[in-house]
């Protein structure tokens, strides 16, 4: 039997032999060399206006098909379902108290229809409030091919299935591969590299050579999410001594921003694969990685990142204030922590278009590996970056004001929500004190100032 | 009771609403609205509901079942106190525990989507010219239906009047510890002196509808969609 079996059986593994050679050149040259030398051929830009096309077509057809059937199609809405009058506690109950007697205004009482203000207030946040809806993926208007995206699923019509199917075997049977071959050479390479580079001895040979190399990896491994990534105002980019300040939507943004420049990462320890890469990568030049012990200490933490600030040698250092993944339509609040340190700050924005596959990492739902899965099944990841002109911390601004200024600098610039609200509401529950403040509103409207009242 | 069987697509969802005819005609009263865009829903054919074609809008019946499931964390099909309790906007509101008390009559301690939609309903801006029929049940967002919701954050033990311990307990809610006992007892006792009518040291509903003759209701009791 086995007699007959074997002139195929040597085919068969020159074809596969073949396939595997041909297929390992075009990665080589299309991909790998020019992440090495930072060039960029074009290849993805093209795919993504081709990808575009599609998309609006697709659209194009749902709203045909609905309109056929005479049904609305369910259209989400970011920006809010309600309309929500932009007045303080003070106005609005002024406004209901004047329409209902003609009494003074201006002297502390109280009235009956008062409860009417919170009454309102608390039903309109049942039906829409500013939190909640920033802990999942943001909603797309037109849909992109994606299953996990289509809220008019009973509107496609045959022709709009078959590109689906088809879009489906393009993403797990061609791009994933692809993606998971380059990710793997990209993390392998940087542990090499870092390695090798880190058994020279300290100086500004060693110091190039690890900026090569880890440049070179992030090159590789942001073409492993295939993700287009523009960078605007690069004359602001972060230098030694500073602190890159950038919102937080998911992992990736750490690769987005080390692959046009070299950063010292903060972070704690891990154990496993993140484990070797991160003792790997502090061979070649100094990160900052934090037991989890020491995680707690917050003086600790503010001692080693200012040691690290005031050697002008040691590359600039890279954190996220809001402390968690938010869904890049709304920047949350910024943890003083950092701004406590009294040096030169890098604010960055970075703007996913949610259009190509959506960034959030949403770490209740989904583990990092089945994350990683879901980001390199997606058409692309395109995102924005921009540099904000350096900031320092102005003379009689405290830590939380100067957060606060910086946030809403990067808010502005990405168009993003500027919010007050703290990212940790994703699992833990509001304060009290956010309640205190409106009693405490309230109470001026119901018996006036404290002063007054020592005064009378 | 014949028991239609209403659906509406969500998502990838199909939601089958087993509402009764005659809840879904105080639905559709409840919902429609003459200046937001109607659409059919998926009815069967034996639902013939009025004479006038059956419309309702399902974009905001479904905004609003986006919103019950976003707060259903555990994907239970109904809410619970700790559900709304989890709204931050919510928590920090002095009167936030009420209003929830407002979703969960008689004790219930789950709500669905149905009775969710009803309560939030009569928040509806009211109708600007509505059609008076001799017999039409009250619309479930009349001005005086507001009042009554508002009332009933007053009054906690549902006796049908507001008493001065419950007026006590609703303004210490909303000044905290920022106001002393005797202020507010003062407050307390001059409010009742000026809305109490009948003499018995408390506040009905025929009373409190009269001391709130001219406010604007309408408006400050009203959330209107945005398209």
């Amino acid at each position: 039997m086995s007699f007959f079996l074997f002139p195929f059986d040597s085919l068969i593994c020159i074809l596969l032999g073949i396939s595997f050679t041909v297929w390992f050149t075009l990665l080589l040259v299309f991909i790998i060399v020019p992440a090495i030398f930072g060039v960029s051929l074009g290849i993805r830009k093209l795919y993504m206006k081709t990808l575009l096309k599609i998309f609006k077509w697709a659209t194009l057809r749902i709203e045909r098909g609905a309109k056929e059937k005479n049904h609305l199609l369910y259209k989400p809405y970011t920006n809010g379902i309600i309309a929500k009058e932009p007045m303080s506690l003070e106005e609005e109950i002024k406004e209901i108290r004047g329409s209902g007697s003609s009494k003074d205004l201006s002297s502390p009482e109280f009235e009956m229809s008062d409860i009417f203000y919170f009454c309102r207030k608390g039903v309109e946040s049942i039906m829409d409030d500013e939190v909640t809806k920033r802990f999942s993926p943001e909603e797309l208007e037109s849909w992109n091919l994606l299953t996990r995206s289509n809220y008019n699923f009973q509107h496609i019509s045959l022709r709009l299935t078959v590109l689906w199917g088809l879009g489906l075997l393009i993403r797990y049977c061609f791009l994933l591969p692809l993606r998971v071959t380059l990710a793997f050479t990209g993390v392998g390479l940087l542990v090499v590299g870092t390695t090798m580079v880190g058994i020279l001895p300290n100086g500004r040979f060693k110091n190039f050579l690890s900026e090569k190399v880890h440049l070179m990896c992030y090159r590789i491994c942001v073409r492993a999410l295939t993700a287009i990534i523009t960078y605007h105002d690069s004359e602001n980019k972060p230098k030694n001594g500073g602190i890159c300040v950038a919102n937080h939507t998911s992992p990736i943004d750490v690769i987005i921003l080390a692959s046009d420049g070299c950063y010292a990462m903060v972070g704690q320890v891990h154990g496993g694969l993140m484990g070797i890469i991160q003792r790997s990568m502090v061979k070649a030049c100094p990160h900052i990685w934090f037991e989890r012990s020491e995680v707690k200490d917050r003086n600790l933490v503010a001692k080693r990142l200012s040691d690290h600030v005031e050697d002008k040698t040691k590359l600039p250092i890279l954190i996220f204030p809001e402390g968690t993944c938010i869904n890049n339509t709304s920047v949350m609040m910024f943890k003083k922590g950092s701004f406590e340190i009294g040096t030169t700050m890098y604010p960055v924005a970075i703007k996913y278009d949610p259009r190509f596959g959506d960034a959030f990492w949403n770490s209740s739902k989904f583990g990092m590996v089945s994350y990683l899965l879901r980001m390199m099944s997606s058409w692309a990841i395109v995102c924005s970056v921009w540099y904000l002109p350096p900031v320092t911390r102005e003379e009689g601004e405290d830590a939380v004001q100067f957060a606060n200024r910086v946030k809403s600098a990067i808010a502005r610039q990405g168009g993003l929500v500027d919010l007050l609200w703290d990212g940790g509401l994703k699992r833990e529950k509001v304060k009290g004190t956010f309640k205190e403040e409106q009693q405490k509103l309230y109470s001026k409207m119901l018996v006036g100032n404290p002063e007054d009242r020592s005064r009378s | 009771m014949e028991t239609d069987q209403c659906t509406f697509y969500y998502k990838s969802k199909t939601v089958n609403s087993a509402l009764s005819r005659t809840e879904w005609i105080q639905l559709k009263e409840v919902l429609s609205f003459h200046d937001w865009k109607l659409v059919t829903l998926a009815l069967p054919k034996s639902c013939h509901l009025s004479s006038h074609q059956v419309t309702v809008s399902s974009s905001h019946i479904c905004r609003l079942y986006d919103r019950f499931h976003a707060l259903d964390k555990d994907d239970k099909g109904s809410l619970n106190r700790s559900d709304f309790q989890n709204i931050s906007e919510l928590a920090v509101n002095p009167l936030g525990d009420r209003i929830i008390n407002a979703f969960f009559p008689d004790g219930m301690d789950l709500i669905d989507f149905n009775s969710f939609v009803r309560i939030l309903a009569r928040f509806r801006p009211v109708d600007q010219n509505p059609k008076k029929e001799p017999n039409a049940p009250e619309p479930i967002n009349s001005r005086v239906n507001k009042l009554k919701f508002a009332f009933q954050l007053y009054d906690q033990d549902k006796d049908g009047k507001i008493s001065k311990s419950e007026l006590l307990q609703v303004l210490r809610m909303m000044v905290g510890v920022q106001v002393t006992e005797e202020q507010l007892e003062s407050i307390t006792d001059r409010t009742i002196q000026e809305a109490d009518l009948d003499g018995d040291d408390a506040i009905s509903f025929e009373e409190f509808k009269k001391s709130l003759d001219k406010v604007d209701i309408e408006h400050k009791m009203s959330i209107r969609f945005l398209r």
